[in-house]
Formats: C-alpha cells, sequence, structure tokens
C-alpha cells in the first residue's frame, strides 16, 4: 500500500482541515440555533462560554489553513501546464478535464465556483467568532445580532460545503498525483 | 444609521452593536468584491495578469488577496467610526446578507459569465 506525497497534501487539505471544518460547523449551527431560537438564551457559565470562543477560533484557523493549503500547494499541481506534445495528461488534472467533453464541467464548473466560494467560509466564520469573542454573553441581549451571526455560520457552511463537494468529485476523475512515493505497508501475496 | 441606545433594563447591553454590525457588513463586503474581482479578472487579460501575485497559483492569488485586504480594510474603517454606536442592524444586515448572496451568484459560473 503506497501513497504519493502530493496524495497526501490533497488529503491533508480536504480530509484533514476541510472535512473537519464542515463537522465543526454542523456542531457551531447547532449552538447557534439555540441561541438564536430564544429571545433570551439561557444562562451560561464562564467555562462553557470560553470553550464556545476557543471553539470558533479553531474554526476560524481551520477554515483558513483549509483554504490557504488549497490555493497555495494543491492548485499550483492541479492547474500546471504539461510541457508541449505530453500526451499522457494524468499528472495535469485541469488539462486532463478539460481534455474530456465529458468530464469538462467537473472543471468549467466545479473548480471554477470552488476555487473563489471556498473563501467566504474562512471570511464568515472568522467575523463569527470576532463577535463571540467580543461580546460573549452579551449576545443574549443582542438578537439581531445573534440572528446574523447564525446566517453567516450557514453561509460558512455552505461555502465550505460546495468547496467540499466539487474538490471530492474533481479528485475522483483527475486526482492531483506526483511527488515522491510514501511505502505504508508491504501487501502479502493472496 | 444610528438609533439611541434602549432605556436601561436587566437585559440591557453594556456593549453597542457597533462593532458587531461593522463585522457583518465587512464579511459581506468582503465576499462581494472577492466575486467582482474574480469576474473582472475573468473577463480582462489585463486584469487577470494584474492579479498574478503568485505564479504557480496564477490570478486566484491575487483576486483573493485584494479581496481580503479589502474586507479587513473595511472591517477596521467600519469599527472605528461605529464600535461606541448602537446602529440600525436590521438594515445593515439586510445589506450585507444582500451582498454575500450577491457574492455566491457572482462567483457562480453560469451567472458570471452573463456580464
Amino acid at each position: 500500500m503506497e501513497i504519493t506525497a502530493r496524495a497526501v497534501w490533497t488529503l491533508v487539505h480536504g480530509m484533514g482541515f476541510g472535512a473537519l471544518y464542515l463537522l465543526a460547523c454542523s456542531g457551531a449551527l447547532v449552538e447557534f440555533w439555540r441561541l438564536t431560537s430564544m429571545s433570551t438564551p439561557a444562562p451560561t457559565t464562564r467555562g462553557q462560554e470560553r470553550f464556545l470562543k476557543v471553539y470558533l477560533a479553531a474554526m476560524a484557523v481551520l477554515a483558513w489553513t483549509a483554504v490557504l493549503t488549497g490555493a497555495y500547494v494543491i492548485y499550483p499541481w492541479y492547474r500546471a501546464a504539461p510541457p508541449a506534445g505530453t500526451l499522457d495528461l494524468s499528472q495535469f488534472p485541469q488539462r486532463l478535464l478539460m481534455a474530456n467533453p465529458a468530464i469538462i464541467g467537473w472543471h468549467s464548473l466545479g473548480m471554477e465556483w470552488k476555487e473563489h466560494v471556498a473563501w467566504f467560509a474562512p471570511m464568515s466564520i472568522t467575523m463569527v467568532a470576532f463577535v463571540f469573542i467580543r461580546y460573549g454573553r452579551e449576545l443574549a441581549c443582542h438578537k439581531q445580532l445573534r440572528a446574523a451571526v447564525l446566517g453567516f455560520a450557514t453561509a460558512s457552511f455552505l461555502a465550505a460545503g460546495i468547496a467540499g463537494f466539487f474538490g471530492a468529485m474533481i479528485d475522483k476523475y483527475a486526482p492531483v498525483q506526483g511527488g515522491y512515493t510514501i511505502q505504508l505497508s508491504r501487501g502479502g501475496e493472496q | 444609521m444610528n438609533t439611541l441606545r434602549p432605556a436601561a433594563s436587566p437585559h440591557s447591553p453594556i456593549l453597542t452593536n457597533g462593532s458587531g454590525a461593522a463585522a457583518i457588513l465587512s464579511a459581506g463586503t468582503g465576499c462581494f468584491v472577492l466575486a467582482v474581482i474574480a469576474m473582472a479578472a475573468d473577463k480582462s487579460a489585463a486584469i487577470k495578469s494584474f492579479f498574478v501575485f503568485y505564479k504557480p497559483t496564477g490570478p486566484l492569488s491575487g483576486v483573493t488577496t485584494a479581496a481580503i485586504l479589502i474586507w479587513l480594510l473595511v472591517w477596521i474603517i467600519l469599527d472605528l467610526r461605529w464600535r461606541r454606536r448602537t446602529v440600525a442592524l436590521a438594515r445593515i444586515s439586510i445589506l450585507a446578507f444582500t451582498l454575500l448572496v450577491l457574492g455566491f451568484l457572482f462567483t457562480f459560473p453560469p451567472i458570471a459569465d452573463i456580464f
């Protein structure tokens, strides 16, 4: 069983940061909904408040790490131009997708949308984390602020979901490959 | 967009809503600006070339860096202006969500290609 270095980076970006962010989002949305659905939320302890602040700050870090590794580590491999006359496009995912009309949409729609909309996730969740850290328990007095924060957290989840879905599908049809090979285990004979 | 703070009550906030409103509106603005710059870079070769800040990543590097800088700048300016004020958050939220939705729409290739 082996894996290439570029595939490891893709895993770290997609499964490590991206999928973990989506999981964290679902937890945060439940908490925001609980806070927003009540006109005056139930009082929280200092420990609960501190936990939520750290949780949201960690989400912001996760979201920024996901988009930065995507844009500056994976994307250059994805969009690399093959030398003239290259027939095997397996090392050039963007060109591989563009060469086949049946799967070109994963680039022209999927990647073209994903590469921009993904940035809405860290921008939105950074704002959400800031508002929670700044206001803390005072948010109980700001119903409209809580509702706006819930809306932006949902938008962040949606943006990350779009990016995650297209990222997974693009990796299915034109995976980023190459780099040195890491041997994970030696398979036994059947 | 300023309104008077409500009379003191057991649930009266100590912090005004201005700082939160600044964060919300700047986030909406940042998403919208990113979409507009991305569209502009897609339509014009000169703009696309201008936004190549890091060659391996191409124009995406400049488009996102510029949008982030504008988002942070708008946030700082609005926060400095509103942090001690109570502002009309309902109107600001509607504006921020309108910008956010436009951002989603303008980054969607079939819609971006119309312009």
